[in-house]
Order: structure tokens, then sequence, then C-alpha cells
């Protein structure tokens, strides 16, 4: 193994990638992060009910997993709720981070604090309060689809538009002042210096809050669950509820599933993103 | 831009500036009872010290900032309270604040745009402003593929393309190296030519300032110490502080007594007393421009010349002159610049010790106070 080879060049002090140390804990670390994620996606293609021992390849939990139509139902849910909250965080996250970017008022830092808020609340008690909160104000339940998810929806906007907010506001940080004065001094009126300077400048900020928000909507769990009723079940709920039966290969292969999904998204985001620094560099 | 050369020349000045104060949280002024007047197709600079308020009271002019006292009058019309968007004025930031998602077409097409000028109209400006300023085939060329001095060039065109009364220049060359600086400062005076329109632009390089404008005012904490044409601020800077930040002088502290009509007694130290062109009495300065300082070996007989015994300290060569100190026995060493008129190494060198006559005329003497 080459790790282990003495080297005949000495290791420079900045040398850090040459070091055995660092090399055996980045290791360790990939590891750990991957080998389960590996694993997962492995054992979702093993011929066998119980799923502990490999007993040959398969994809008939595949198919089986398309033909489970509450499965589905939930996937849809899941995608739906996603999308909506998507739309929604990253509309809130940007005006919100335009006002805490953009202007002084008092009780600013109060309510740049409450806005932040959902992000260190414990899942778990916004789960509580949400279900408590829905109940007690009587949200009507049971409507059709897609409003019978509205409850699930305003909770994860909630708690994803925060996120979305300090991604934008951090991207605006980096924006010139001048470039707006600029815009409004050949005339531009204040909402014209907004679309037309400083949306383009917030887009990669845009492009990662929308990201950010789509995949924490997407694979929350513990919100969702005390929002959700029996007729808006989501797609991790599901397979929880799954999983409490017997692990088989049929939820590897939807957990598989899923971060296909959520790897599709991230590279379109990044391709997006990469297009338009592209497009900004060098004219094409 | 022709419109604009050709605009009638009135009296009226183009922009009057009267009593402005801007006070910055009700303590800190950072621009104190100004009064300007910028003529109609002149180049004015501001000059001045960081913290000086120049970029405060540009600032005001472009309508970013509001005055807290006084009037800004703009072609006749006050302006003081209108809002950026809607004043016949335009900037050149000191970022050039390119708009990076644009390209250079799309950059200078944008203020024609909010004035929803016909898109026929936009291509023909666009393109003959761009010829302008030199960047006619680099019009679809996006910013980050231009250097900074096209980048300038952008901004400029941009600002100009727009045909303002005022074209408004905050430290312009400020990030440009110093061969370019050089260049762009010959290339602004020749375009203010060009265009006619009323430059004003902020400084805090004097010899910018000096090269390019036609009058100059020069600011300190807040207030205007002169406002005059570069000569005039050079050779009769109105005080010390101007004399001081233009160029390089000696001052040595002396008592001015009125001696006539336009002149003054002044007693100095080492120097004694002499009679000179000035009203200023009390507490004054005696101020000689390094330049003006002739080195003798043996006194001088001109009776119309100030004139001390110094000993050569610190010498630096500068090639064409040399910046020598002489002590004279006085706390602030006076220094003279030597032109070195001579291939002879022997008689420009000078060596430390050394004994000479210091003198200059009387005529280039200034009395200063404040």
């Amino acid at each position: 193994m080459s790790i282990f080879k003495r080297n005949p060049d000495p290791i420079g002090p900045l040398d850090y990638s040459r070091r055995f140390s660092l090399r055996f804990t980045v290791g360790l670390t990939l590891f750990f992060l991957y080998a389960p994620i590996v694993g997962l996606i492995v054992f979702s293609f093993n011929d066998s009910r119980r799923n502990v021992v490999w007993r040959g390849f398969t994809t008939d939990y595949y198919v089986k997993l398309f033909n489970n139509d509450a499965l589905m139902l939930a996937f849809g849910n899941s995608l739906t709720i996603a999308l909506f909250t998507t739309l929604f965080s990253t509309v809130l996250g940007a005006l919100t981070a335009y006002v805490l970017w953009r202007y002084r008022f008092p009780g600013k830092a109060i309510y740049e604090g409450g806005m932040a808020m959902p992000i260190v609340i414990p899942e778990i008690c916004m789960g509580v309060a949400m279900m408590v909160f829905f109940a007690r104000i009587g949200w009507p339940s049971g409507m059709i689809w897609p409003f019978n998810l509205s409850a699930i929806t305003i909770a994860h906007i909630a708690f994803s538009f925060p996120f979305a907010a300090i991604v934008i506001r951090a991207r605006l940080e980096s924006f010139n002042p001048e470039l707006a004065e600029c815009a409004r001094d050949l005339g531009a009126s204040e909402f014209q210096v907004f679309r037309d300077v400083v949306i383009p400048h917030m887009k990669p900020g845009l492009i990662a809050g929308a990201l950010l928000a789509f995949t924490l909507s997407l694979d929350d769990f513990v919100i969702t669950f005390f929002t959700s009723g029996p007729d808006t079940v989501t797609f991790p709920v599901k397979i929880y509820s799954m999983v409490r039966f017997s692990v088989t290969p049929e939820v590897n292969a939807a957990s598989t599933v899923l971060i296909l999904l959520t790897l599709v998204v991230t590279a379109f985001a990044l391709r997006m993103q990469n297009r338009n620094n592209m497009l900004g560099s060098s004219g094409h | 831009m022709s419109d604009t050369a050709t605009a009638p020349a009135t009296g009226e000045p183009i922009i009057r500036i009267e009593n402005v104060s801007k006070i910055f949280g009700g303590t800190v002024k950072a621009v104190d009872e100004v009064n300007l007047e910028v003529q109609r197709g002149e180049f004015f600079a501001l000059l001045g010290p960081s913290g000086c308020g120049k970029t405060t009271l540009l600032r005001m002019l472009a309508g970013f900032e509001v005055p807290t006292h006084g009037q800004v009058i703009i072609d006749g019309h006050d302006m003081s309270t209108v809002a950026p968007n809607k004043r016949p004025i335009n900037m050149v930031f000191q970022s050039y604040a390119v708009f990076p998602h644009m390209s250079v077409e799309q950059n200078v097409a944008y203020g024609l745009k909010m004035d929803r000028c016909p898109a026929k109209e936009i291509r023909e400006r666009v393109a003959e402003a761009l010829d302008l300023v030199k960047l006619g085939s680099l019009g679809k060329r996006m910013p980050d593929e231009m250097s900074g001095g096209q980048r300038q060039r952008v901004a400029l065109a941009r600002a100009l393309v727009k045909r303002p009364s005022v074209l408004l220049l905050d430290e312009p060359l400020s990030a440009l190296d110093a061969k370019l600086r050089e260049a762009m400062q010959l290339e602004l005076v020749r375009l203010q030519k060009t265009v006619g329109i009323t430059f004003v632009i902020v400084t805090h390089d004097q010899s910018e300032a000096l090269s390019m404008a036609d009058r100059i005012a020069v600011m300190n904490a807040g207030t205007v110490q002169q406002v005059a044409a570069p000569t005039t601020l050079y050779e009769a800077p109105a005080n010390r502080f101007v004399a001081d930040f233009i160029g390089k002088i000696n001052m040595i502290e002396g008592d001015a007594m009125k001696a006539g009509e336009g002149e003054v007694t002044v007693t100095a130290p080492g120097i004694g007393e002499v009679t000179l062109a000035g009203s200023e009495t009390g507490k004054v300065a005696l101020a000689v421009r390094p330049e003006k300082i002739f080195v003798a070996d043996n006194e001088p007989a001109d009776p119309n010349v100030i004139k001390v015994k110094g000993k050569v300290g610190e010498v630096a060569y500068f090639g064409s002159y040399s910046n020598v100190f002489f002590d004279i026995g006085l706390a602030q060493p006076l220094q003279a610049d030597i032109s070195n008129v001579t291939t002879d190494v022997e008689e420009i060198t000078f060596t430390a010790g050394e004994e000479y006559w210091v003198y200059w005329r009387k005529a280039d003497t200034l009395v200063l106070s404040g």
C-alpha cells in the first residue's frame, strides 16, 4: 500500500495530504459516511425477504416498489409538499434576507433572532407545537388533494425558509452596494434595482436556498409525523411504518430511490449554477 | 452627445451649493456650511484628505444623501431632495460598478432602457458612446473578461450615454496602476473637452486634480478651504492647510505686524525682520516652495532675497533634481529641490555637513495664517 511506503521525498511542513495520520482520518471518515449508504443500495438488490445475508441479485423489489400504491401515493405527497415548500421558502427567504441586508430598523436584532428560531428549536418541539396549533385552530382536514397537504406544507415552510434566508443573506454580503446605487443613478426605481441588479446577484443563493428547502422538506420525518394524518402519509413516514414490520429490500429500494432523487436534484442545481457562472464569465 | 456640447453657455452656474451641511447621526458634521459654484462645461475637482467630506458632497450631488441644511441647485432647479434616478446627473463609481451579469453593450444601454428610449435609438447611442471611449469593438464582452481600465471605460460610456448635465467621478483612477492612471488622466481631459459636459471629480490625489481640473476646491474637515485654478492653489494658497496639502512647502513660524498698505513686517527666528506683501497679522508662517530655493557658496548680494546659512543634512537624489535638507538652526530643516542642470557630478553632489548660503526671493515668500 502506497500510504505505508516510505517516500524518498521528505514530507514538507505543509504537505498535509502526504501524512499518514491525515490520510487515515480522512479514510475512516469516508468509510463511516459511505459504507452504510453503499450497503443500503447493494442490499436493495438482494433476493431475500429478511435481507440479512446476500442471496443473489434481483430487481424484483424495485418492481414491487413501483407497484406499491400506498408507497407511490406517499411519494407523490412528498414531492408535492417539497415543491410547494421550495417555492414559498425561497421567496420568503429571499425577501427576509433582502430586508435584513438592506434596511436598518428598530428591533432588527430581535427580528433576526426570531426568524432563525426554527433552526435551533428541537424538531420534536416544533412538531408537537405544530400539531397542537393546527388542532387548536381547527385547521380543516380531509380536504381534496392537494389541499389535504396544506398543514404539512405550512409546517415545512415554517422550518425551511430560515435556512433559505440564511443562505441568501450570506450571498448578499458579497454584493457591491455601488451596483445598486449605480442602477439608481442610471434611472432605475427601487424595484427595478432589485429586479435587474440584486436578483441576478442573489441567483446562486436562491438556487442553494431552494435546494436546501427541497431536501429539508423531502426527508423531514419528525415534524411531518406530527402534522400528517392517515390520508396524508409522506415518503419518510411511510418508510418508517414499513420498517416497523420488517426491513425488507423494498425499504432499501425505496431509500435508494430517495437518495437518487436527491442526487439528481443536487446535480441539476449545481449544473444550473455552473452554467450561470459560465455565462457570467465567458459569454457563451 | 453633441447636443450637450452645443448647449448655450449662460452665465448661470450649472451647480450651486448653498450653505450645505450634512450631519450624520445628529453629531458627525461631514460637510459644514459649504458654498460652491461649478460653471457650465468646467472640469471641477473636489480635493482633500480622506474624511474631509468631499465624497459626502458628491453623494449629495448625485442624490444618495440629502443635505441636513442648505440647498443643492442643479441647472437652476433645487434638487436637494430629488431621488437619484430623477436627476440630470450621472456618476462613475469608485468600483466602476459595472453590472457583472450584463455584457458591455447591455451595461451601457441600461440607463437608456430605464428612460424607455426606442430600441433603435438605444443601439445608435450605445455604439456612439462605446466609440467615444474607444471600446467600439468590445460591445459583446462580459465585464470579467476586461481589464480594470476597460471596465472604467464601460462605466464612463454608461454614464455619458445618458447625456447628463453633470458627470460625477468618484476617485475614478484610484484602482488603476500608475502608468494607466497617467494615460487615463489625459484621456479624461480629452473626453471632457470632446463632450463638453461638466465633470466634477472627487480625488485625494493632488497631482490628479492639478493636472486635470480647471478649478479645484480644497476641502478639510467638512469645509472648503479654497477654490481656485491649479496654478493659484499652488502658487498662492489661501492658508496653511492648502499650502501644506498641495505639494511640498517649507514653513518658518513668525509674527507679523502691519507695515503699510498690503505689506506686513514678519519677525522670524533665524531670518530676522522682513517686509513682505501680505495682509495677515499675528502668528503666521513664512512659506516657500522647495524648488524656489537657491544655494550659493558666497553670500548673495541681492537685497530682494531672504537668506540664511545652512548646513547640508539629508540628501535624496532624484535624477533631474536633488531634495536637500539644510539645517538652519530651527526645529524644522529647510528643504530645497535643486535642479541638476549640469552633468558635472562633482558640482551636483551635496555632502552632509557642508555649509552654503540658502536663499529665495521675497516675492516667492508666502505669509500664511490659519
